[in-house]
């Protein structure tokens, strides 16, 4: 079926992104129509945690635009949306295993305090009041009040349903309408015409393609992620649990296998074991050593753990782009695109953030945050 | 230890399959989660039993003597017990690796140079309102009962659902003293006869359940389906109806007191060992060649895996697998009798007409209340995947993400299909990357033995 449509921004991805973009988009008074290949989450937030953190980000411009979504992640949950998406504030925990680890992590917990960030030291001998199944002998740690968590794939499904925004899902963006002197005017897809004056590209992985399909270059690239999910069990784990050497894996550059644990529970019951990364592209084929490793550090973390059975795993892709930022707001070699990709694995925590900042340009105010770390030419300018 | 062939699955096709690899000279592994080997097909009452006759529960004893006997006399080393939950590539072949007995706590491994994947079929099942109550049971839960433990289900029965499945239930309960009150299929008799020439085989068996249904007084409600089973807290009896293109005919409902269901609405192949090698699927079942190869090197496959056919199509697949597997591993040529390759053409098409006429009444999903549990595991309802699809779901994985349908103990194997059919769209195969879970302590011990402790 053929149609011709109208509105005032059409947004590429209903992952949690553009979910986030369309909710802002609509609260700000605009008409928004929300266009995917897929279905609802279909992409690398239906492959998430669900992590809103704050901790595992060093101070500087993603620390900001943390600290802004948590907020509104906050505010949202506060309305009304906190149960159907699963919001918990549950907090972190960073757990150091050796001496200079700790010593590391309290460098890194003193500059985010200084950015505004909460971050309460832990010495070695209160750790097992915050996590009393926490393996002995560890170093110390710290505790991050304003981490938090939600189901990523109902939290995209609901922000666009609280959005109002028309959803057109199994409809994919074959090319971007350009008028005179090259301004936006919507998109054309294999259903036909979207025809609007802003598109905002959301679309996660697939966004340098969608870049691509509007003439410009955005080198999006994927980092593969493996995720082990047990079987139901009570509350164990009361807060999302990880080791400091996360934060220098998160920021790292190494196509290798990179694990570093992350343990959580869920409210369903599930534990939750992520984070390996890897530079594989879209492979998504079993990796037996990237989950054993998962879980040789997951049991190292919480001993209890090596009896309890993995029920499944599953495979994601970041999206990143080469300095790990992404790219959000206008992109001047296209008047009227507007990029909101390239969150790596933070894209959960950052989409609220991410949608409030592009409703702000969309509608002409000046944004809250200065975007020009996340400029989507940037990387033009490096290859010229 | 290390073995040529490992062959998964003790059923008809992994049986038939060692027994051709062994005697062609490849040392052979047989893998079964199973106490004793047989399958599901050749399933035996447990020894302490004392049964006196099992014999008069199975057809084709005589070829599960054979398969046994030979078995005995062969080198084929068998591992019982073993409940493979991946097998992985490895520079020198792959690894299969299993946890051993009932607690499937312990692993172990067996590397091998290739791979043959016997790993048979599991029965659908689709919902209707009251089916999770106590005395319903999948139909070939109770053929299993009746084979292995020789417990006959209940009094009165009703079999019920579609597929070829049903006619030996409801025979086989009746024999073993159940009053059957009705065998309710929903297929139409007459689009069997259409596929007359593709079943002249079958159809000898046919005539013999047909034969012992009538000796037993089993009404057979053709193009008729279960809407709904009825009790508080068990079983009491079901409400079932015609249908007219599909759909229940209005006032043609009528209730049938019983303490037993048996329904079951056909079988699916089991992919999660084939999938996780990275072997091409063809629709839900693996892809295999004329040799029973698969797309990747060194795997074969045979039996239910590749296609519901039944117990002789998988004797025909696995000796024709197993032949092609020694021959490959031996550098020789595949030779295997041509009566099993003439079989394997024959039962093929009379599985093809079988599933073409055997199906679940076009439009079941409407028969499915908002407030019937779709997802047993996780106790997902139909309204809530109705909701699901409100919210932006169109398929089946969206679905999942978004009420948890299929993320429980059985991994959507019990409500894979219903999940799709609520969705409108077609079944898909579940990825599992782990075919049965696995504990962590497993995989770590296997990490520090790999990269050394760290």
């Amino acid at each position: 079926m053929n149609e011709s449509l109208t509105c005032d921004v059409v947004v590429v991805g209903a992952g949690v992104v553009g979910a986030a973009c369309a909710l802002y988009a609509a609260r700000a008074g605009l008409d928004a129509v929300v266009v995917d290949r897929g279905p609802v989450a279909g992409g690398t937030t239906g492959a998430g945690e669900g992590n809103l953190l704050v901790s595992d980000k060093e101070p500087g411009p993603e620390l900001e635009l943390a600290l802004l979504s948590a907020r509104l992640w906050a505010e949202l949950a506060r309305e009304g949306l906190g149960k159907a998406v699963e919001y918990e504030a549950k907090g972190g925990v960073v757990v150091a295993g050796s001496e200079a680890a700790r010593a590391g992590l309290e460098e890194l917990a003193a500059g985010q305090r200084a950015a505004g960030v909460e971050a309460v030291s832990v010495p070695a001998d209160r750790l097992t009041d915050l996590e009393p199944y926490l393996a002995p002998g560890l170093a110390g740690g710290v505790h991050y009040p304003q981490d938090a968590q939600v189901m990523p794939a109902l939290a995209a499904a609901h922000l666009l349903r609280a959005s109002g925004a028309r959803l057109l899902t199994g409809r994919e963006v074959t090319g971007v309408l350009r008028g005179p002197g090259g301004a936006v005017r919507g998109v054309h897809t294999d259903k036909g015409d979207i025809h609007a004056p802003a598109v905002v590209n959301a679309a996660g992985t697939w966004g340098g393609e969608v870049a691509a399909r509007a003439g410009v270059a955005l080198p999006v690239l994927p980092r593969r992620g493996f995720v082990l999910v047990t079987e139901p069990l009570p509350p164990r784990v009361r807060h999302k649990v990880y080791a400091a050497d996360y934060v220098a894996d998160v920021a790292s550059d190494s196509a290798a296998l990179q694990t570093s644990p992350v343990v959580e529970g869920t409210p369903a019951g599930p534990v939750l074991i992520g984070a390996s990364r890897e530079r594989v592209g879209f492979d998504r084929s079993l990796s037996l050593p990237a989950l054993r490793a998962l879980a040789a550090g997951a049991t190292r973390l919480f001993p209890f753990l090596a009896g309890v059975r993995a029920m499944r795993t599953y495979a994601g892709f970041r999206p990143y782009l080469p300095d790990h930022l992404p790219a959000i707001g206008p992109d001047p070699r296209a008047p009227g695109l507007h990029h909101a990709c390239g969150h790596e694995g933070a894209g959960i925590g950052l989409a609220t953030g991410t949608g409030h900042l592009i409703a702000q340009v969309l509608t002409g105010q000046a944004p809250g945050l200065d975007l020009g770390p996340f400029r989507p030419d940037r990387f033009t300018e490096e290859a010229e | 230890m290390r073995t040529d062939l490992a062959v998964i699955g003790a059923g008809p096709a992994g049986l038939a399959a060692a027994l051709a690899a062994s005697a062609r000279g490849v040392g052979v592994t047989l893998v079964d989660a199973a106490a004793e080997p047989g399958g599901q097909f050749y399933r035996q009452p447990a020894a302490g039993l004392g049964a006196g006759r099992p014999e008069a529960l199975h057809h084709r004893w005589r070829t599960w003597e054979r398969l046994r006997d030979g078995l005995a006399a062969s080198a084929v080393r068998v591992l019982t017990e073993h409940h493979v939950w991946c097998v992985e590539r490895t520079p020198q072949g792959f690894t299969v690796h299993a946890l051993l007995g009932p607690e499937q706590e312990e692993p172990a491994e067996v590397p091998a140079r290739a791979v043959l994947l016997a790993t048979g079929g599991y029965e659908q099942v689709l919902p209707f309102p009251g089916w999770t109550l106590p005395g319903v049971v999948t139909a070939g839960g109770a053929q299993a009962m009746l084979k292995g433990g020789l417990v006959v289900p209940g009094r009165r029965a009703v079999v019920a659902g579609t597929g070829p499945l049903l006619l030996p239930v409801a025979t086989g309960l009746a024999a073993a003293g159940v009053e059957v009150a009705a065998l309710v299929e929903s297929t139409d008799p007459g689009r069997l006869a259409r596929h007359g020439p593709a079943l002249a085989g079958k159809l000898p068996e046919g005539a013999g359940y047909a034969a012992r249904l009538l000796r037993h007084r089993v009404p057979v409600l053709a193009r008729h389906t279960v809407v709904r089973a009825h009790g508080d807290d068990r079983l009491t009896g079901v409400t079932v109806a015609a249908l007219d293109a599909g759909r229940v005919r209005p006032g043609t409902e009528r209730q049938l007191p019983c303490d037993t269901l048996a329904v079951g609405h056909g079988m699916l192949p089991h992919t999660d060992l084939a999938d996780g090698l990275g072997c091409r699927l063809d629709g839900l079942a693996a892809a295999v060649d004329a040799e029973q190869r698969t797309d990747v090197p060194g795997v074969w496959a045979a039996g239910e895996a590749t296609g519901i056919g039944g117990a002789a199509l998988a004797l025909a697949e696995g000796h024709i697998a197993g032949c092609s597997a020694a021959a490959r591993l031996r550098g020789t040529t595949p030779d295997p009798a041509p009566a099993a390759v003439k079989a394997r053409t024959r039962l093929r098409r009379s599985a093809a007409a079988l599933d073409s006429a055997y199906a679940p009444p076009a439009h079941w999903p409407e028969q499915v209340t908002d407030d019937t549990v779709v997802c047993r595991c996780e106790e997902v309802t139909a309204g809530a995947v109705r909701d699901a699809l409100d919210l932006g779901a169109g398929d089946e994985r969206t679905v999942k993400l978004l009420t948890r349908a299929g993320m429980g103990w059985c991994q959507g194997r019990m409500c894979s299909a219903a999940v799709a059919g609520l969705a409108g769209c077609p079944p898909t195969p579940s990825r599992r990357p782990f075919a049965r879970p696995v504990p962590l302590g497993v995989l770590a011990r296997q990490h520090y033995s790999q990269e050394g402790p760290s």
